[in-house]
């Protein structure tokens, strides 16, 4: 910016200083307006601070609302998709970067497709299987959808870290009396952290977020995720608008909690799953 | 370790949980709805083969309406490249040249990426609320009333304002790509630029845009493609009404499975999503080729 004039540099500031608030007025609207009651949201206060802060809003969300049942669910799900997604991938790149057969260029290539498969094209089929089989409306017929749809991205950021594991480590293991578990699970498991936190962060922004599937796969109330949760709760809660807030709010802190502890991460793993796709 | 490491059983074992995950709900798929595609099939009961008429009744039928929704999502993608990908571009030069508060902003621009679409699209509910969204408050304050609208209510603006979250809410996606790219540019050559008295400007048109140009083309085949395959917003704000004004394919695909029963056309409309994505996504790749 040296070689710019004062008066270009206010504009560039007013410009970016503009589009943030544009970015961070929503959010702040929706803190806001889960404490106040209907009174203040419709006339009396309509962007400034709650004068009441009403607590009573997120008990209402979590209690009439069942925003407890809806968190529950998206954690069970997200934590089980993120294990299994890890637990195949990083066993699938241990056979395309490790492993020695003449066909494992072309695989990796294939397991790239699904970076640019939408989600759509497998929702009929996937659907009827899972009613042939009775598993819509249990957890599995969500995992199992998101993992798969995962898959490619972390085998991506999988591949990209286990290349850089040296060699010689396998062979001094090997030496050493491993067998090829002992090397997978003591040797190279260990040094993925890395991998494993991009991976894990991508796979939970995905699936918490998820609408198409958990919307058609799942009717049943007690195993609603959070998105499909808070559109029920808010069919539910036309005219009153507070708890609706507090539903939003509670829906969307962990991913703003895990975003302030980890924004460099997240990014970083946004911009992997984005290069090579 | 090389007798270990080619043992042709311990391959398959290490690839075989992802092979069949990978296939059975990814690859097979797409074979199984090119197959129900040809039929008329009500999701119970016998399939009837019917070949393409599917795919004529698609393009040819006005009570389906897929000639208008796919108008629509290639009206939001044309918006999409012209609109929200130069804005984030811009961003991305801007934050680029090593400003105060980088971080700072790159964080706040990317963070509405992150928040689920439906709570986005339950904000935007209470926004454009005819009575009490603080978009006809904030009309009515200014003096405006006869700005107010009913804003997804009304067939006229019901596209434009569930558009317009939508394009808002990944503008932030495409900077922070566009941003890598601009900070992948090795310094050497904005200092030699800068030094033969390059001013910010030329530096952008002559440096740094064709550096980025990779992933200025992987931009836009995500904006396309994303474009194409738009649904959540969409589903919260209107689900595709006011009669039909907002319909893109994805929510057509979900009506027609869902409220009508017309799996096979639900799976000719998948088919045709699939279709149109690569599609795109190769044309996209031959124009940037062909510039070069």
């Amino acid at each position: 910016m040296r070689n710019t004039s004062k008066g270009a540099r206010i504009a560039t500031y007013i410009g970016l200083g503009f589009w943030m608030l544009v970015n961070l007025f929503p959010v702040y609207w929706m803190f806001t307006f889960s404490l106040k009651n209907n009174e203040e949201i419709f006339g009396a206060n309509v962007v400034g601070l709650p004068k009441h802060w009403l607590w009573s809003n997120y008990t209402s969300a979590l209690k009439t609302g069942h925003m407890g049942v809806y968190f529950l669910n998206s954690t069970i799900v997200a934590v089980a998709t993120i294990l299994i997604t890890l637990a195949v991938a990083l066993m699938a790149t241990f056979a395309l970067t490790r492993l020695i057969w003449k066909q494992r260029r072309n695989l990796n290539k294939f397991f790239m497709l699904g970076l640019t498969i939408p989600i759509h094209a497998s929702i009929v089929p996937v659907y009827v299987t899972l009613s042939r089989l009775h598993m819509l409306n249990t957890y599995w017929a969500l995992i199992i959808p998101y993992s798969a749809f995962s898959l490619s991205m972390a085998i991506l950021v999988c591949t990209g870290f286990m290349n850089e594991i040296p060699r010689e480590l396998d062979e001094s293991a090997c030496i050493d009396g491993c067998n090829i578990w002992g090397i997978f699970f003591r040797i190279i498991v260990p040094l993925m952290k890395p991998a494993v936190a991009t991976v894990g962060i991508y796979t939970f922004l995905q699936c918490w977020n998820e609408l198409m599937f958990a919307n058609i796969f799942i009717s049943k109330s007690a195993l609603k995720t959070l998105p499909v949760g808070v559109q029920a709760l808010s069919g539910q809660y036309t005219t009153e608008w507070g708890p609706i807030g507090a539903a939003l709010v509670l829906a969307t802190f962990p991913t703003l909690l895990l975003y302030i502890f980890l924004s460099r991460k997240i990014q970083e793993s946004f911009i992997a799953g984005a290069v090579k796709g | 370790m090389k007798k270990t490491y080619s043992n042709k059983l311990h391959i398959l074992i290490f690839l075989l949980p992802a092979l069949i995950l990978f296939c059975g709900v990814l690859i097979a798929p797409i074979g199984a709805s090119l197959y129900y595609s040809f039929f008329n099939w009500k999701g119970i009961g016998p399939k009837t083969f019917i070949a393409f008429a599917n795919y004529k009744e698609l393009f040819t039928s006005n009570s389906i309406g897929f000639v208008k929704a796919l108008r629509n999502s290639l009206l939001l993608a044309a918006l999409s490249v012209f609109l929200q990908l130069p804005l984030a571009l811009a961003l991305a030069l801007t934050l680029g040249k090593k400003i105060k508060g980088e971080r700072m902003f790159l964080s706040v621009y990317f963070m509405p990426v992150l928040i689920s679409t439906v709570v986005i699209g339950q904000l935007w509910l209470k926004i454009y609320n005819p009575d009490y969204g603080i978009l006809n408050v904030f009309l009515r304050a200014i003096g405006k009333e006869d700005w107010t609208r009913i804003w997804l209510g009304d067939k006229n603006t019901a596209l434009g304002a569930v558009f317009a979250p939508t394009l808002w809410q990944y503008v932030g996606y495409h900077m922070l790509l566009l941003y890598a790219g601009v900070k992948s540019v090795p310094a050497e050559l904005r200092e030699a630029a800068m030094l033969d008295g390059a001013t910010d400007r030329q530096i952008n048109r002559y440096i740094v845009l064709p550096y980025i140009k990779p992933i200025i083309r992987i931009s836009v085949i995500f904006a396309v493609t994303g474009s194409l395959k738009s649904f959540d917003l969409i589903y919260v704000l209107t689900n595709g009404g006011p009669l039909h004004a907002t319909e893109v394919p994805s929510t057509l695909m979900i009506s027609m499975l869902f409220l009508r029963n017309r799996y096979g056309m639900g799976s000719t409309i998948a088919v045709m999503l699939i279709l149109l994505c690569f599609g795109f996504a190769l044309l996209i790749n031959a124009i940037f080729k062909e510039e070069e």
